[in-house]
């Protein structure tokens, strides 16, 4: 049945190709923990995968609480926090998940860069790699604000403060993020927006650049 | 050039050094070496997620996240703090070479070498030498960069003041003070009211409400202060409106 299905499909859409790259290939040796021990440096990137899987779907439950406004942003995360069943937890997976995910990512970047994994061909996905580093930085530092509890504000007052200070541009930066001369109602609704559309949109092409070139050209070989 | 010639990956790539698709090995070409991604690794691959959820679940039910008191713009006096993950950039800025008129070097370009650094590292290690000891120079900058951003991110973390962040930050329970009270009068036309704010919720200094201060004590420290940031003799009156006053706030207290 499955087998008829699948041949239904694939007749119509050679999906061979696709389910070869996504599911039918092989582990080399030398990055299975089952085999070395020591090979579970190569399960950081998974596990940032993992984490940041964990952060959209549990960003997507907290968007339907969440009010980014603020007069009701903080009392929302509140109500959220201490009234909604399970709320806790759903925030805690998100916040806490924020905090692992960077871990994960840094502790991905040096298992590459010790390996020399970034080297020819693999130039451009160590690129997209550092980019996904900064846009998980971005989602972290727009993230803070969205509580509107009194750390975020001030927090993020110090944070345009130094884009502000970008020779040239920083105004331009500072202006663009903040939406208005005093951080405020313009400010949250924009690193709401930067936070819950933006970013993810870039996070996700990002990611989906770095997955094909990994299919594409395999995990490197041992050292 | 024809596409995709000279092309060789290392490993166990499947691009070839010749152009068109080569199908995936046959794993019996590599008896217990190389294992099939789905489902063997796979699985596995899930029971060590499962776990990792397992564990990160106990953490956000044993840790609820904080959630500081709400947004005022009023209170200059607070002391901002970053999430950790930028404590380093924080603590570079306090620095005096990186700070005041400096700031473009701690703000931008000592943060800019590193991200430039870090997206051309392929370019700047060009060698064909993987092993981490062999490219001594590499290895070298990136241990100097990770011990530099924990340095500063414990410096920062041993330079601020946690007792006074917890505190500034604390949800304060809205309680209504009968502003019409001697006690009221007394505390908003004595210095008091600028430290600690129109409903004792607290400013610079701290908040009344739910701490239970006895009487006796509000006298002492009214009078005595408590240093460094309490100044002694901030009440100045008659003996008899000082207990007033002490009686209102250790009244307003118990709320």
């Amino acid at each position: 049945m499955l087998a008829k299905l699948y041949d239904w499909i694939d007749e119509r859409l050679d999906i061979t190709p696709m389910w070869r790259d996504l599911a039918d290939h092989e582990v080399p040796e030398h990055v299975n923990p089952a085999y070395h021990f020591s090979a579970f440096v190569y399960c950081f990137g998974g596990l940032t995968f993992f984490t940041i899987v964990i952060q959209i779907l549990s960003g997507m439950f907290l968007v339907m609480y969440y009010v980014p406004d603020i007069d009701r942003a903080w009392d929302s995360v509140f109500y959220l926090q201490n009234k909604v069943a399970y709320g806790q937890i759903v925030r805690g997976m998100h916040h806490w998940g924020a905090s692992v995910t960077i871990v994960m990512v840094f502790l991905h970047t040096l298992r590459v860069f010790f390996t020399g994994a970034y080297k020819k061909p693999r130039e451009l996905n160590w690129i997209v790699g550092v980019l996904l580093f900064f846009v998980i930085l971005g989602l972290g530092f727009t993230g803070y604000l969205l509580p509107w509890d009194m750390k975020a504000l001030f927090a993020t007052k110090v944070g345009l403060q130094i884009a502000a200070s970008v020779p040239f541009i920083g105004g331009w930066i500072q202006t663009l993020l903040q939406g208005s001369d005093v951080v405020g109602a313009q400010t949250l609704a924009r690193f709401f927006a930067i936070h819950v559309f933006f970013l993810p949109a870039v996070l996700l092409g990002l990611l989906a650049a770095h997955f094909i070139m990994i299919r594409r050209q395999g995990i490197s070989g041992p050292l | 050039m024809h596409r995709g010639k000279g092309m060789k990956f290392v490993g166990d790539s499947r691009v070839p050094k010749n152009s068109g698709f080569v199908p995936p090995k046959d794993y019996s070409e590599y008896p217990g070496k190389t294992e099939a991604f789905l489902p063997n690794f796979l699985l596995k691959e899930w029971m060590v997620g499962a776990v990792f959820l397992v564990g990160f679940l106990v953490l956000t039910m044993a840790e609820p996240s904080p959630l500081e008191a709400e947004a005022d713009p009023t209170k200059s006096g607070y002391i901002p703090l970053p999430d950790w993950y930028f404590l380093f950039l924080y603590q570079l800025l306090k620095y005096p070479y990186a700070a005041g008129h400096y700031k473009v070097i701690g703000a931008i370009i000592i943060p800019g070498l590193a991200l430039v650094g870090l997206l051309l590292a392929p370019w700047l290690d060009r060698g064909p030498e993987r092993r981490p000891l062999k490219r001594p120079v590499a290895t070298g900058l990136m241990l100097l960069a990770i011990v530099s951003v924990f340095y500063l991110t414990w410096e920062s973390t041993v330079s601020h003041d946690w007792k006074q962040a917890a505190e500034q930050g604390k949800i304060v329970k809205k309680v209504s003070i009968d502003k019409n009270s001697k006690g009221y009068k007394i505390y908003s036309s004595q210095s008091c009211v600028n430290c600690h704010g129109q409903n004792l919720e607290g400013q610079v200094g701290p908040s009344f409400i739910g701490k239970n201060i006895p009487a006796s004590l509000v006298e002492q420290v009214a009078v005595k202060g408590i240093p460094p940031k309490m100044p002694a003799n901030a009440f100045k009156g008659s003996k008899k409106d000082l207990k007033t006053l002490a009686e209102f706030i250790a009244k307003s207290s118990k709320k």
